[in-house]
């Protein structure tokens, strides 16, 4: 049952955060932080689809998250669902068209690693 | 570096901050304010009402907005690891507050994700998906 609810963890949370990018370059850099300029920002993304999916995704990620904290440990659980660090680079490079040089690749490594080790 | 790059690394530095800081304070307020079990749908949106719990989920509002600005204009291979950062202020303020003691097992992946992060943040740049292709400019 654990290994399901991580599938849909990593699965969700890899598509919502390809999505949430996507949705956010069509939007454009933004630029402006006076209160009216995000207003109108916050309207805008409230009607962009891509960004509508990504926070449905997240929130199926976050239910099963809270899920799979009811079944096995937090020291589990961290570890596990950090795979969504590479599947992510991974998903940045083909999908997204990033340059990820070997040095994003050894930091995403050595975060993982690192995750593993701090959630013993 | 010409200014704009100088200016695009300050503003990235800025949010993935707050974006660092709501996340963890957010998880931290949710966390305390949670009872031990939830019987029923209904309940998960009573607890909503507690003020920890909801202070926690303001927080996580402002974590998901500030990420969607910082996607806006930095790289998703880059905002990943470099708000990994998070597991490490966790360590610590489990430390700092909860008198948790850090095992030298734990104290070694905090050395590595610091290492990872500052690989990431500093030796590369936020954004590169911009000069392969143009953003695509949206009509509504």
């Amino acid at each position: 049952m654990r290994w399901l609810f991580i599938a849909i963890i990593v699965s969700a949370d890899t598509v919502g955060e390809v999505m949430e990018t996507l949705g956010m370059r069509r939007h454009g850099e933004i630029r402006d932080f006076r209160p009216g300029a995000i207003g109108r920002a916050l309207a805008l993304m409230a009607r962009n689809r891509l960004v509508i999916g990504a926070v449905g995704a997240m929130a199926i990620s976050f239910f099963a998250y809270l899920a799979l904290l009811a079944v096995s440990d937090l020291s589990f659980a961290v570890p596990v669902t950090a795979v969504t660090c590479v599947l992510e680079t991974v998903a940045a490079k083909y999908f997204l068209k990033e340059h990820v040089n070997w040095l994003r690749w050894a930091g995403a490594s050595l975060v993982i690693c690192g995750v593993v080790l701090v959630s013993l | 570096m010409s200014s704009s790059h100088a200016r695009l690394r300050v503003k990235t530095a800025i949010f993935a901050a707050l974006v660092v800081v709501t996340n963890v304070s957010g998880n931290f307020f949710l966390k305390r304010g949670m009872p031990a079990d939830l019987p029923s749908p209904l309940a998960y949106i009573g607890v909503l009402f507690r003020p920890w719990v909801a202070l926690g989920v303001s927080l996580l509002i402002v974590w998901l907005l500030s990420r969607m600005a910082l996607l806006s204009w930095a790289d998703l291979s880059y905002v990943v690891p470099v708000t990994a950062i998070g597991y490490v202020l966790v360590a610590l303020t489990g430390r700092l507050f909860l008198n948790e003691r850090i095992s030298p097992t734990r104290w070694a992946g905090i050395v590595l994700i610091m290492a990872g992060v500052s690989l990431v943040s500093i030796a590369t740049k936020p954004q590169t998906w911009r000069t392969k292709s143009p953003p695509v400019e949206v009509h509504q």
